[in-house]
């Protein structure tokens, strides 16, 4: 299993891993993000989508809508699992229209409904290791993600 | 066309509303008098259809749908025969949700041959101001606070809407649902923050107040406030809040400290944008203008500034189709919709 830690001193340098992501994901890539409350997810999606040539001000938490579709260069799918009751809930919104899809999709609270991700993906646990810093866990799940990982790794 | 009724005053609108949980329906005139109203988180629905109502999936919005309508109707003692137009919530929402309604109306609207109403969500939250008071709101600022939404809007008519600012990530809703979470308080956050907060001490923590001196900016973020929560209870790294040991005291310190650090933003926020605007009512809707101290410092900030101020009433703040109401000024304004009629899930930043 690939995989490598980014410690990210504040939030531009998050920006720096999301633009990296934004780049190397191929198009129907799925990244689950797990991480606490405030960890930090959303803001890594929105640089994601940013960097994607999505309006940043569209990119906000999708907890109440559950997904929300974004029209950048590509496609951008933001998904979240925090207020659902189980994995039958997510199967519901049809979610593997979006992980078949032609865009990226970004799943927060991926460990909720994690029987229900594809068999390849890419994870990133996000920590919080003081006011601004945090600590991104990236791990390739499925050779097709192994690359992503390393060549991320490289450039960061 | 709207049928030839015996009096003028008599047109009678099937309301639906399945943008996101609830699934609603209301019948109202168009002198705006409630005939009846269901919202199906309500407990005589559950008493009727047992057990309690599942949230979130658009399967059991459409498992409630036509009991909820036929519930509305038998209450305003309102047969299908005699309902002049149909009008339903298509935007913003859930998409899966949103559909259910839209195409219930649809065939109801097929069915009668009645006009079909579109009715933006956000414009009917404001617009339970309107409902709730006997004279003219607009023009006004609109703000808008819910679990899914913190938006001001220039609203110049109940259909013209032009977003001044809006969150850049959570929703002040979801940052009550989430702080409460964090404290270890019951789901939904707002009641259960408002409750702990009463023994707290607002200033107890310094919690920051994204965006609020930037005055130019009619803009919220409330991710760093939760982060700030976060950071005061467990410090780095941890990340189970369960175990967090917590004396009451603290839990309440921390309940009004948060609760203070969003309704100062929403207060300076919405009487930034009267300044902006040079407007002078300003409308409140959403689930969180349900907020005691949000409602209290609102009309104190009023008072002082001389703002008339309406704030949706308690039963108009969460989801319900009363407030889609609004559809009778649509339809006086001859905006009826063709059955191609779509849903659109996102904001819309200008309208009217």
């Amino acid at each position: 299993m690939s995989c490598f830690t980014y410690d990210a001193a504040d939030e531009s340098a998050t920006a720096t891993l999301g633009a990296l992501l934004a780049e190397l994901l191929p198009n129907g890539g799925t990244v689950a993000l797990c991480g606490t409350l405030g960890a930090g997810k959303t803001r890594l999606v929105q640089a994601i989508a940013e960097a994607a040539g999505v309006d940043r001000r569209d990119v906000v938490s999708p907890s109440f809508v559950l997904i929300q579709e974004y029209q950048g260069r590509r496609p951008v799918y933001h998904l979240d699992a925090y207020r659902l009751r189980d994995e039958d809930e997510f199967l519901e919104l049809g979610p593997d229209e979006y992980f078949d899809g032609d865009g990226i999709t970004l799943v927060e609270w991926a460990d909720r409904v994690e029987n229900c991700l594809p068999k390849q993906r890419l994870e990133i646990q996000i920590e919080v290791t003081g006011p601004q810093s945090r600590r991104f866990r990236v791990t390739a799940v499925g050779a097709r993600y192994a690359a992503v990982v390393e060549a991320c790794q490289k450039r960061l | 066309m709207l049928r030839v009724c015996q009096r003028a005053a008599d047109v009678k609108l099937l309301t639906l509303e399945t943008t996101c949980d609830e699934t609603a329906a209301a019948v109202v005139t168009d002198r705006l008098e409630v005939l009846g109203s269901v919202v199906a988180s309500q407990d005589d629905l559950h008493k009727r259809f047992g057990g309690v109502v599942p949230e979130i999936a658009s399967r059991a919005h459409l498992e409630r749908i036509l009991p909820v309508i036929d519930q509305a109707l038998r209450q305003a003692g309102v047969s299908l025969a005699e309902l002049d137009a149909v009008a339903v919530a298509n935007t913003p929402g859930l998409a899966g949700s949103l559909l259910v309604g839209l195409v219930a109306a649809k065939a109801l609207c097929v069915a009668l041959d009645v006009p079909l109403v579109a009715v933006n969500h956000l414009q009917a939250h404001i617009y339970a101001c309107r409902l709730a008071s006997d004279e003219d709101v607009f023009p006004c600022v609109g703000l808008i606070v819910s679990g899914g939404h913190t938006s001001l809007y220039r609203c110049g008519g109940p259909l013209q809407f032009d977003l001044l600012g809006a969150t850049t990530d959570d929703a002040a809703g979801e940052a009550f649902d989430k702080v409460a979470s964090m404290l270890s308080l019951p789901y939904p956050g707002g009641p259960s923050i408002q409750r702990a907060a009463e023994h707290g001490d607002p200033t107890a923590y310094r919690l920051p107040r994204a965006l609020l001196r930037d005055e130019d900016r009619l803009d919220f973020s409330f991710s760093g406030l939760k982060t700030a929560v976060r950071y005061q209870l467990v410090g780095p790294g941890r990340q189970d809040f369960a175990k967090v040991q917590l004396a009451d005291s603290q839990v309440a310190d921390l309940a009004a400290s948060f609760q203070e650090a969003v309704v100062d933003c929403l207060v300076g926020k919405a009487f930034a944008a009267l300044r902006q605007t040079g407007l002078s009512i300003l409308c409140v809707g959403g689930g969180v203008a349900a907020n005691t101290r949000l409602r209290q410092r609102l009309k104190e900030e009023a008072d002082r500034r001389d703002i008339r101020l309406h704030v949706a009433p308690l039963r108009l703040c969460t989801d319900n189709a009363v407030m889609g109401a609004i559809a009778v000024e649509r339809l006086r304004a001859g905006l009826v919709e063709d059955l191609d009629l779509d849903v659109f899930p996102g904001v819309v930043r200008k309208t009217g």
